[in-house]
């Protein structure tokens, strides 16, 4: 055993974000994963003694399996830095950068991808302006279909497909009852994929893109948490050439977000075969439905053994 | 079956095409997982029906269980009647004695809360495309079940008084007119589930008169009768009708939902067939759990403790009555005399189950009405629960409300004019309930 064999991990999981019960079904998996692996593994919900309790039995290793805000917002792993201990996943001012829709795309445009035309939102822009003449000019700029969204989030809450500008209002209000800002974003026509990016120390990898076929069609909450709701494809339906594009775009998007260990990189692969980055997860759903583990299925390779080289990872890293 | 890497791709669920046409709608929901935060400390939950379990007494209750053990303990662990422990049916008949019904003991089936009585009978009565009709709104859980066996559920509206007669008349006519079979009116005459309201006494008479000249069944279920805050509520409709009525009962609420011990009464025909249901299902019910609690009716004074606990939650009752009226005196909401909840009505334009994550940013959870009808209504309805949270914490969790109404409010105001502002999200129906929702 090396000194950077992870022998306790903390995992995180649960909070109080909108994606709490999404949160405890990913952590499960991944304490799960890592004990079937010989790790000592301690669940906790972050609360009000979680500090007390990391000085306390200073783990080998935290690894914060939350989604939504704490968790993708940054502010937890500051405080894990802050009180010197190691974690897997991106480090804070990543992670923000990145669980900010709007921002990512900016970030993962100036790399030269390929991002649908888009507009963000904050829901005082509509009352001061005015929600029809705001409403009016992004639907001459936005032609429908369009698809809004909270800016910050995921599992699809607040997700909205707009297929006539009638509907925009309401998509705009489901938005806006999850997130302050929201993200009107041209919808592209083409195939939905997923690459999922690991990284244990060598540089980002790749993973085979999965392809993702809703049987309603749109990949909504219940069609992520529903086992038969979507039918997935691995390695997807696309040519190699066009898999090659996926795969580099998504390795572009997680190097200059700064990411760190691992991230789920959501795109559109269009009838040319280009890749448009739709959004970046910095903790992407672990859960038995989720895409992550089905990338790393696909792959050929262990989830307990992926899970503890990440874990390895943050400590070598915590050490250099 | 499709296996991962197949050219059909994998849906995670081999057996995706075999499961029973009754499953339609169990899906993960994203409704159902914001209620995952209200088990947090940090929420003030005004969703969940949980009794307040921590106002019985401890050491009492230990007393019963060590006496259980070292009295009966090869009685209580072992496998029972399917009918259930025979003296804890005598003392049912004492605690329904409260409520004005007189009975016999061995009309009596004891089942594993009452929610299994009402699967139970549900079972024995619906077939698909069956009529169950039952309060707008009605008791979400019980829906869950009609909707289970494939039961068309229909509803007759309800005042502060209760379920309107001439409002069932009018949906057993139109029914009738439909070439529809109706099976049985489910009915929580006391102290509702959502509503709060109670069935007047004249109503009950009138109601059990039209269900009889119609062959209609009345289950009446009534988990909250006992729990009245000032007047006791009327009698009981089993009290004056022997024939039409099988009725529910459970100490979920006048003991504890932990033992998961209710029971039915019915008339003996339907008793029979009950009991041979009850044992496919559960071979027979808890044991240990029976034995425990007819030890504490036998030694306990279960008759204060019960007024113990409308002393807790007439207080929280109150709480709630007064930080409604301080904060959201404009609202329209029902004054139960009983029971654990108050149905609140909202501005016509907020929809409460899109409402919702706005709540959970604020640390606020309650029921969004569409959970207690099966036709989409009740969109700008709340069910607020005082069962549970302390006075104060009731109290803040109706300021956090009013912060979500108003932002709600103020949202909808910006896009005023608009056009259409529905929600947009699917109409999720409450085919499994949201957690610790009773």
């Amino acid at each position: 055993m090396t000194d950077t064999t992870p022998r306790t991990i903390v995992v995180l999981a649960g909070g109080l974000s909108h994606e709490r019960d999404v949160s405890l079904r990913s952590g499960r998996r991944v304490a799960d994963s890592l004990s079937q692996h010989g790790i000592e593994v301690i669940m906790r919900d972050p609360d009000a003694t979680l500090i007390e309790f990391l000085e306390a039995t200073r783990p080998d290793v935290v690894w914060p399996v939350l989604h939504g805000a704490s968790g993708e917002d940054g502010s937890l792993k500051n405080i894990l830095d802050f009180l010197g201990i190691p974690f897997v996943g991106s480090r804070a001012d990543a992670t923000r950068l990145a669980w900010d829709k709007p921002t990512a795309k900016v970030i993962v445009g100036r790399a030269g991808v390929s991002t649908p035309h888009s507009i963000a939102l904050p829901r005082d822009t509509f009352r001061e302006l005015g929600a029809n003449a705001v409403l009016d000019v992004i639907s001459r700029e936005l032609p429908v279909p369009v698809v809004v969204k909270p800016a910050k989030g995921g599992s699809a809450q607040g997700v909205g497909l707009v297929d006539s500008v009638d509907e925009l209002p309401r998509a705009m209000v489901a938005a806006y009852t999850y997130s302050e800002v929201s993200l009107i974003e041209q919808k592209i026509t083409g195939t939905e994929v997923a690459v999922s990016i690991i990284d244990t120390g060598d540089g980002p990898v790749a993973l085979p893109a999965i392809e993702i076929e809703p049987i309603s069609g749109v990949y909504s909450f219940e069609a992520r948490y529903t086992a038969g709701e979507t039918r997935f494809y691995a390695p997807a339906r696309i040519d190699e050439a066009a898999a090659e594009r996926a795969a580099a775009m998504a390795i572009t998007a997680h190097t200059a977000l700064g990411l760190r260990h691992i991230s789920r990189i959501d795109m559109i692969i269009d009838a040319a075969g280009t890749p448009w980055f739709l959004e970046a997860s910095v903790m992407p759903g672990l859960t038995e439905t989720s895409l992550f583990p089905l990338a790393l299925e696909a792959a050929g390779h262990d989830v307990g053994w992926v899970y503890s080289a990440l874990a390895e990872a943050a400590i070598r890293e915590s050490l250099a | 079956m499709t296996k991962q890497g197949s050219s059909g791709g994998n849906n995670l669920d081999p057996w995706y095409d075999h499961y029973a046409d009754r499953t339609a709608g169990l899906s993960a929901s994203e409704v159902r997982a914001l209620f995952a935060v209200a088990s947090r400390p940090e929420v003030v939950s005004l969703a969940g029906g949980m009794p307040f379990v921590s106002a019985l007494p401890a050491e009492r209750i230990n007393d019963t269980l060590d006496r259980v053990m070292r009295d009966r303990g090869s009685v209580a662990l072992q496998y029972g009647s399917g009918q259930g422990d025979p003296r804890l049916r005598e003392q049912i008949l004492e605690v329904m004695a409260l409520e004005g019904i007189r009975a016999s003991a061995d009309d009596v089936v004891v089942t594993t809360g009452s929610q299994h009585a009402l699967e139970l009978i549900t079972k024995l009565f619906i077939n698909p495309g069956d009529v169950v009709i039952a309060e707008g709104p009605s008791y979400v859980t019980a829906m869950v079940v009609f909707r289970s066996f494939q039961a068309q559920i229909e509803h007759a509206d309800m005042d502060e008084f209760g379920l309107i007669p001439e409002a069932l008349r009018q949906k057993i006519a139109n029914m009738n007119a439909a070439g529809k079979k109706i099976k049985f009116l489910y009915t929580i005459p006391t102290f509702s589930n959502p509503a709060g309201v109670t069935l007047t006494w004249e109503r009950r008479l009138e109601i059990l008169e039209i269900c009889r000249a119609n062959d209609i069944l009345v289950l009446e279920d009534n988990p909250y009768g006992l729990l009245y805050f000032d007047a006791p509520p009327p009698h009981a409709m089993r009290s004056v009708d022997e024939d039409g009525v099988v009725y529910l009962g459970t100490f979920s609420k006048t003991l504890a939902p932990g033992f998961r011990v209710g029971w039915a009464l019915a008339p003996h025909a339907i008793r029979e067939k009950l009991i041979l249901a009850n044992e496919a299902a559960v071979l027979s019910p808890s044991s240990f759990s029976q034995l425990v609690i007819s030890d504490y009716l036998a030694t306990s004074d279960w008759r204060g403790q019960i007024d113990t606990f409308r002393g807790v939650y007439r207080e929280r009752r109150d709480a709630l009555l007064h930080a409604l009226d301080d904060y959201l005196p404009d609202l329209d909401w029902t004054v139960p005399n009983g029971g654990f909840y108050v149905w609140l009505t909202l501005p016509d334009r907020l929809d409460s189950k899109a409402m919702l994550p706005r709540a959970v940013t604020e640390l606020v959870a309650y029921t969004p009405g569409t959970a207690f009808y099966a036709d989409g209504s009740g969109k700008n309805k709340i069910r607020l629960s005082f069962c549970y949270p302390t006075p104060d914490f009731i109290r803040e969790g109706v300021r956090r409300l009013t912060k979500v109404i108003n932002g709600e409010l103020e949202l909808l105001d910006t896009f005023a004019g608009t056009g259409q502002l529905d929600s947009i999200r699917q109409d999720v129906k409450f085919s499994s309930p949201p957690p610790n929702i009773n």
